[in-house]
C-alpha cells in the first residue's frame, strides 16, 4: 500500500500546486454552465428540465479536458519509465493517478454543482440527486478517459482525440447519470435502477480502464 | 549472480538496431558499451529496464530474486531525469524511495552523498542541470536493486561530480552489484568489461 499511498500523495501535491491545473476543470465547468441559461433563454420550466443534462454533459467535458497530462507529464520527463520499471502492476498505477486526478479536479466540480444547478432552476431534491450522480458518476469519466490519455500519450496536442475517442464510450454514463436525476423528482419512476446501473458502469470502467490504458502506455514505450 | 543476454534482437522502428547479441555481466564487474552514435547503446539498455520489446532472444538474470522481473530489479538512469519541478528536491526523493521499496540510504544521506543536502527544500525547477543529474542519480540510493543501468552517466556533471558518481558506482560494484553503462567518456571503474556495439572498429591509420 505504501508505494500506492505515496504516489497519490505526490499527484495531489503536484495537481495542487504550480502548473498542476486543478481547478482548471471545475473552471470550465463553471463557465460552461453558466453560457448556457444565455443562450437557450429566460425559460425557467425549460431550464428546470435540461438543467440535469447541461450539468451532466459540462461535467463530462471538463473532465475529458483535463485529463490529457494525465500520463503525458510524466513520460515528457521521463518518469512513465520508472513508474513502469517499479514493482507495483502499471494498472494500478493507472487506478491510483485516476483517483488523485478526480479528487483534485472532479470532486471540485461535484462540490461547484449546487450552485450551478441554481442557475438552472433546479428545485433542491432534483439538486440533490444531480449532486449524487455526479458523485458516484464521475470517478466513471475519468477512469475512461484515462484510456484516451494513454493512448494518445506520445502525441502533442493529444487532448482533442483523446475526447473524440473516448466521448462515444462515456454515453452509457452520462445516459443513466441523467435518467436517475430525471427519476428523482419525476414521480413514479424508480431513483434507484438507473442509479444501480450508474454504480455497475463505474466499477466497470474502473476495470477496463486500469487494463487497457496501462496496455496503452506499454505500447507507447517503444 | 551473472545477467544473461543471449542471441537478443530488437527493432526499433523496422530496423534492426540490435542482431543476436550474446554477452554476459557478472556481479562486482561494470559492463561498458561504448560505440557510435546510433549503435544501439541506449536501445540495450532500455530494452534490459524493460521499457522496448525484445525482437528475438532472452534476458536473464541468474542468482537475482525469482519473484520479480529482470526490470523490477534494475535501477533505469537514462538520458532524462524523471523529476517533477513543482516537488522539492526531497518530496522527489523521498517519492522515490517510497514507491520502489526496499530501502537503502535515506532521503538526507542519499542528498548528502550527491551533495545536494542544502538544497533540500528548493523546488527543483530551480536546480541547473547538473544538479538535476545528481538529484535523479541519487534515485539509486535510496531503493536497492542489484543491477544498474547508466545511460550516458556523466553528462552535464562537473569533475568532482563525476569523481563522486564513480566513487559510488564502484562502492555499488565492491557490494556485489551489477552494472551496464553506456558511455562515450573513459569511466574509470574499478573492475570493467567492454562491449563495443555497432561499427565501431577504427580504421586503422598505417
Amino acid at each position: 500500500m505504501k508505494p500506492l499511498a505515496a504516489l497519490f500523495l505526490r499527484e495531489w501535491r503536484l495537481s495542487t500546486r504550480v502548473g498542476g491545473g486543478a481547478l482548471m476543470g471545475a473552471l470550465f465547468f463553471l463557465i460552461v454552465v453558466t453560457v448556457i441559461p444565455f443562450g437557450v433563454g429566460p425559460d425557467l420550466k425549460l431550464l428546470a428540465r435540461i438543467g440535469p443534462a447541461i450539468l451532466w454533459i459540462g461535467a463530462l467535458l471538463a473532465t475529458l479536458l483535463s485529463l490529457d497530462r494525465l500520463f503525458q507529464a510524466d513520460r515528457d520527463d521521463g518518469a512513465l519509465d520508472l513508474l513502469m520499471m517499479g514493482e507495483t502492476p502499471l494498472e494500478l498505477v493507472v487506478v491510483v493517478k485516476c483517483l488523485a486526478h478526480w479528487a483534485a479536479t472532479g470532486l471540485p466540480l461535484v462540490i461547484a454543482a449546487p450552485f450551478l444547478a441554481v442557475f438552472m432552476n433546479l428545485d433542491p431534491p432534483a439538486i440533490g440527486a444531480t449532486v449524487a450522480t455526479l458523485l458516484v458518476g464521475t470517478p466513471a469519466l475519468t477512469f475512461l478517459g484515462a484510456i484516451g490519455a494513454a493512448l494518445t500519450v506520445s502525441l502533442r496536442r493529444g487532448g482533442l482525440l483523446s475526447a473524440i475517442l473516448i466521448l462515444p464510450l462515456t454515453t452509457p454514463v452520462l445516459i443513466f447519470g441523467v435518467s436517475a436525476t430525471t427519476a428523482a423528482v419525476t414521480e413514479p419512476t424508480p431513483f434507484l435502477a438507473p442509479f444501480l446501473i450508474l454504480v455497475a458502469l463505474v466499477l466497470f470502467s474502473l476495470v477496463v480502464g486500469a487494463i487497457a490504458a496501462a496496455q496503452a502506455l506499454r505500447l507507447s514505450a517503444n | 549472480m551473472r545477467l544473461a543476454i543471449e542471441s537478443l534482437s530488437v527493432e526499433r522502428g523496422g530496423r534492426l538496431v540490435i542482431a543476436g547479441l550474446t554477452v554476459a555481466a557478472k556481479a562486482g564487474t561494470a559492463l561498458v558499451v561504448t560505440g557510435p552514435n546510433g549503435a544501439g547503446k541506449s536501445t540495450l539498455i532500455r530494452t534490459i529496464a524493460g521499457l522496448l520489446p525484445l525482437a528475438a532472444g532472452s534476458i536473464r538474470l541468474e542468482g537475482g530474486d525469482p519473484e520479480l522481473t529482470v526490470a523490477e530489479q534494475c535501477h533505469y538512469f537514462g538520458h532524462q531525469d524523471g523529476l517533477k519541478t513543482a516537488l522539492t528536491v526531497k518530496e522527489n526523493l523521498a517519492f522515490w524511495r517510497d514507491f520502489y521499496g526496499r530501502p537503502a540510504l535515506s532521503v538526507i544521506e542519499a542528498l548528502e552523498v550527491v551533495g545536494l543536502e542544502h538544497l533540500s527544500e528548493l523546488p527543483a525547477a530551480y536546480l541547473s542541470a547538473g544538479q538535476r543529474r545528481r538529484l535523479s542519480f541519487a534515485r539509486l540510493l535510496i531503493s536497492h536493486r542489484p543491477i544498474w543501468l547508466l545511460d550516458e552517466p556523466t553528462s552535464a556533471l562537473d569533475a568532482g561530480s563525476e569523481v563522486r558518481l564513480i566513487d559510488c558506482v564502484n562502492d555499488h560494484l565492491v557490494s556485489g552489484g551489477l552494472v551496464i553503462a553506456a558511455t562515450h567518456a573513459p569511466l574509470t571503474f574499478r573492475a570493467r568489461e567492454s562491449l563495443a556495439l555497432g561499427h565501431v572498429v577504427a580504421e586503422a591509420s598505417p
